[in-house]
């Protein structure tokens, strides 16, 4: 047998942008075996319903992950909602969705450049983020806010969005859409950035039905599962097919993402070509008395959403489960027989998000 | 050894916030707001970095891993704290892991205020980073050459007593 040696890998590194830590333990340039430690960002935000009530814990709520920002809020606030029966307006619901999608976008166009740079091609990784703050503008001029914007609240949402900013939105998509077909041929077709992609960490479908992969990730492996498709918000008058691919290497990762980028555009097609006039929240008297188990698809994977009330304006519990907590097992899996070099390209491929994971 | 004056290079640690001031220090980087024209590149090696960019609050467990990078990184160094949870906790403050602000274990420099900062308000608290920088490099300088002259002098008068004895 070969010496094993153990390579600590963060909580501060390049490729990093978030803090985990891992102890690689290698035989030559193999890894057997990867031991996580985490907590470094663990802040304990969950507890704060104790001092919050929970209006202003959609703002706590909001501020577990910077980039999915808003849809953490929304599945926060749909939870309440159905503990206490509040049917929110169609209008609210469309809002919604169109800024959940939007978040989609700037997400995914986030991981492709996180991605370009994990296997060393800048100017891609500067393309990528160059596009993703287009949809930051319309963030800004829709809502006032880059990435945490604070528009939901429990009954509906804060803002509208009048006919010219729908239009500078389909602008915007628009725009996205032709420039992302040109990089997408650079992202899958291309010679070297296949040969660093292709067959890299491969996890198979049962793989990832045993370890309970979530998202992309899971799609990337065959598993049909998104759960958008369960209809919450306006996504039941939407159409839309799940995005999978079979290969479950980095490469299909990639691939789903890309496509997942091109389905958000149309939903926001749909939504805006089918979104209705009215108020934009209902009412809302009372404390919540029950519990509720909220399914929300982020662009990492399917998050939960459990609160539980006790008819007190104080929650008595509130609990997150994050895609990326339910990535890091089939990501250990990945890490198993890669090469050193790999790591970094292959941690970045679950679309970590340890401020998520940590809350 | 000569000291940097000029090119600062920038250390960006996550210390416990939720993501948001974080891509806002990467979107700064990166094209559109682009605050490598100040002169600054960002390095992921703080024995190399001259300012230390920290986002996030202070929790019990990532406490040692933001002193050692402080102390890691050579002198002189300018501390910034971007966005309010690492200026003093921010929403986070009550919750029963944060100590604080970045403040509670390292010299803060410059406070961006802000959840999340905004890139125009990071980019100024790099600009102030960069001359304050300098100026310390400066005030390094100055000492050390200070110190060099009065070394000199002393051996001088060393010489001239062992001479004259």
């Amino acid at each position: 047998m070969a010496k094993q040696s153990i390579v600590p890998f963060g909580p501060q590194h390049p490729v990093l942008p978030e803090p985990i830590h891992l102890d690689l333990v290698l035989e030559d340039e193999k890894v057997v075996k990867a031991i996580p430690s985490i907590g470094f960002v663990h802040r304990g935000l969950e507890s704060l319903v104790e001092k919050k009530d929970f209006n202003e814990m959609t703002y706590v709520v909001e501020r577990t992950c910077g980039i999915c920002s808003f849809m953490h809020g929304m599945g926060y606030c749909e939870s309440i909602e159905h503990i206490m029966n509040v049917e929110i307006p169609d209008r609210a619901k469309y809002l919604r969705t169109i800024w959940a999608e939007l978040s989609r976008i700037h997400s995914h166009l986030l991981w492709l450049g996180l991605l370009a740079d994990a296997f060393g091609f800048e100017s891609l990784f500067y393309q990528c983020w160059r596009m993703r703050e287009k949809v930051l503008d319309v963030f800004e001029l829709t809502t006032g806010g880059r990435c945490i914007f604070s528009v939901n609240k429990v009954g509906g949402v804060l803002k509208d969005m009048d006919a010219e900013m729908l239009k500078v939105m389909l602008d915007v998509t628009a725009g996205i859409e032709e420039e992302l077909k040109v990089i997408k041929k650079t992202f899958l077709f291309d010679y070297t950035v296949e040969s660093r992609l292709k067959g890299v960490g491969v996890l198979t479908k049962e793989q990832a039905h045993n370890l309970g992969a979530a998202g992309p990730f899971a799609r990337a492996s065959g598993i049909k599962m998104d759960m958008r498709t369960t209809g919450y918000a306006a996504y039941k008058d939407l159409d839309m097919e799940i995005i999978t691919s079979e290969a479950g290497d980095s490469f299909a990762r990639c691939e789903v993402r890309i496509n997942e980028i091109f389905q958000a555009i149309d939903l926001i097609r749909q939504a805006i070509s089918k979104i209705p006039g009215g108020e934009l929240s209902a009412v809302v008297k009372g404390n919540p008395n029950g519990e509720y188990f909220m399914r929300v698809e982020q662009p990492r994977g399917e998050a939960i959403y459990y609160s539980k009330a006790n008819g007190s304006k104080f929650l008595e519990r509130m609990r997150i489960r994050t895609p990326t907590f339910a990535n890091i097992p089939s990501l250990l899996e990945t890490l198993k027989g890669a090469d050193f070099a790999d790591v970094p390209l292959l941690i970045v491929t679950i679309d970590p998000c340890i401020s998520c994971t940590e809350r | 050894m000569g000291i940097v004056k000029r090119s600062p290079w920038l250390l960006h640690y996550d210390g416990s916030s939720c993501n948001g001031c974080d891509i806002e220090v990467l979107a700064c980087l990166t094209p559109v707001y682009d605050a490598e024209r100040f002169g600054i590149i960002n390095t992921g090696d703080p024995m190399q970095a001259d300012i230390f960019l920290i986002t996030g609050g202070i929790n019990t467990q990532n406490q040692a891993v933001v002193k050692q990078l402080y102390d890691q990184m050579p002198s002189p160094k300018v501390v910034v704290a971007v966005g309010v949870c690492a200026c003093t906790g921010g929403v986070f403050k009550e919750c029963y892991n944060i100590i604080g602000g970045a403040d509670t274990t390292i010299p803060v420099d410059i406070y961006v205020p802000g959840c999340a900062a905004r890139p125009q308000a990071i980019i100024d608290g790099i600009i102030k980073a960069v001359a304050l920088f300098q100026e310390r490099a400066d005030e390094q300088e100055a000492n050390q050459k200070g110190q060099k002259t009065e070394n000199a002098a002393l051996n001088e008068a060393g010489k001239e007593t062992g001479n004259g004895n």
